[in-house]
């Protein structure tokens, strides 16, 4: 399978077949490796914060699960679901891509970016209601956390990781939806056909690993303390 | 090039990941203790792994891919690994005092 698609390509001289590459399957699957790099960064960039966040979390257990409280597992539940609709949706682009279906490749990615933009605005309402809650921490003024005094300063570190954690989250599906919107104006510029969709392929990647970062961070952040008021 | 999954197979795979974070959300109301914390990241690891074999395709992938993917849990391994070790131990010397 492989070499028949080489063959072809270096017969019919593919116009989007790179001068250093031998074939279209090699030209993918150097792609493919090289985004696969890029998310080994990205990897050790949530890694950090994922290990300061277990660290802490470990020293102060109980106040992370008493300040834990403040978020809404429900918000958390929901985006977690938008996301994992707007990865199958990504998923079947790809697929579309890949069998050259042009007018469902468009209508998919248009759906993933939708789903996107729930996301992101469910997180814009939940940051609201902390700010309004006063639980904005390093924020004069916005800092409020009388109702359990013992863990006044832990829960400020609780909620600097929320907020690091999950706003660098939303920082990668604001740059997905951009991306989402380049493929979309390349694909209606008519850039991909079943021999070539690299680009879709890649920012493929790039969507799941943000949804998998949001994965782990739904339990860490949401789902603590869940079952017991600790006040 | 590799073969394409069918539409049956990605919504299959979506839907026991729409299950599996109702169960997490679930399972997080009743009380485990200690196992509360390792029952959500079982979940968590298994919708990972969902995830990245079937929506990411690495199943289908170059051995050199599958290699580059899994150097990612190793890395982490040895990141979270490392840093309780150190931690964890702490406690454990005389007098010890975390920070």
């Amino acid at each position: 399978m492989a070499d028949t698609h080489g063959a072809v390509a270096e017969h019919t001289g593919h116009s989007q077949l790179r001068h250093h590459f031998d074939s279209m399957e090699q030209q993918f699957d150097s792609a493919t490796l090289g985004m696969w790099v890029f998310l080994l960064t990205e990897i050790m960039f949530f890694g950090g914060m994922f290990c300061a966040y277990t660290v802490y979390r470990s020293t102060y257990p109980e106040a992370f699960a008493s300040t834990s409280q403040h978020m809404n597992p429900l918000w958390g539940a929901v985006n977690t679901a938008v996301l994992i609709v707007s990865s199958l949706s990504m998923a079947l682009a790809v697929r579309a891509a890949r069998l050259g279906q042009q007018k469902a490749l468009q209508l998919l990615l248009i759906v993933t970016m939708i789903f996107g933009l729930a996301f992101l605005g469910v997180k814009a309402i939940e940051y609201h209601e902390h700010w309004v809650d006063m639980k904005v921490p390093l924020i004069a003024g916005h800092w409020d956390y009388s109702e359990a005094p013992q863990f006044a300063r832990q829960a400020q570190i609780m909620f600097c990781f929320y907020f690091f954690m999950t706003g660098f989250h939303a920082l990668h599906m604001v740059v997905g939806v951009g991306l989402m919107t380049t493929i979309l104006i390349m694909a209606r510029k008519g850039t991909f056909s079943a021999e070539y969709f690299t680009p879709v392929e890649i920012s493929g990647l790039y969507w799941h690993f943000v949804d998998i970062v949001w994965i782990f961070l739904f339990p860490l952040l949401y789902l603590i303390g869940r079952t017991k008021t600790i006040f | 090039m590799h073969q394409i999954p069918s539409v049956r197979t990605y919504v299959i795979i979506w839907a026991i990941l729409t299950l599996m974070t109702f169960v997490t959300y679930k399972v997080a109301q009743i009380e485990l203790h200690e196992w509360n914390i390792v029952v959500a990241l079982l979940i968590a690891f298994f919708k990972m792994m969902l995830v990245i074999l079937f929506f990411m395709n690495v199943k289908a992938e170059s051995p050199l891919t599958k290699l580059f993917a899994g150097a990612g849990f190793f890395w982490m391994i040895l990141l979270l690994g490392q840093t309780l070790i150190d931690y964890i131990s702490r406690a454990w010397m005389p007098e010890g005092k975390m920070w």
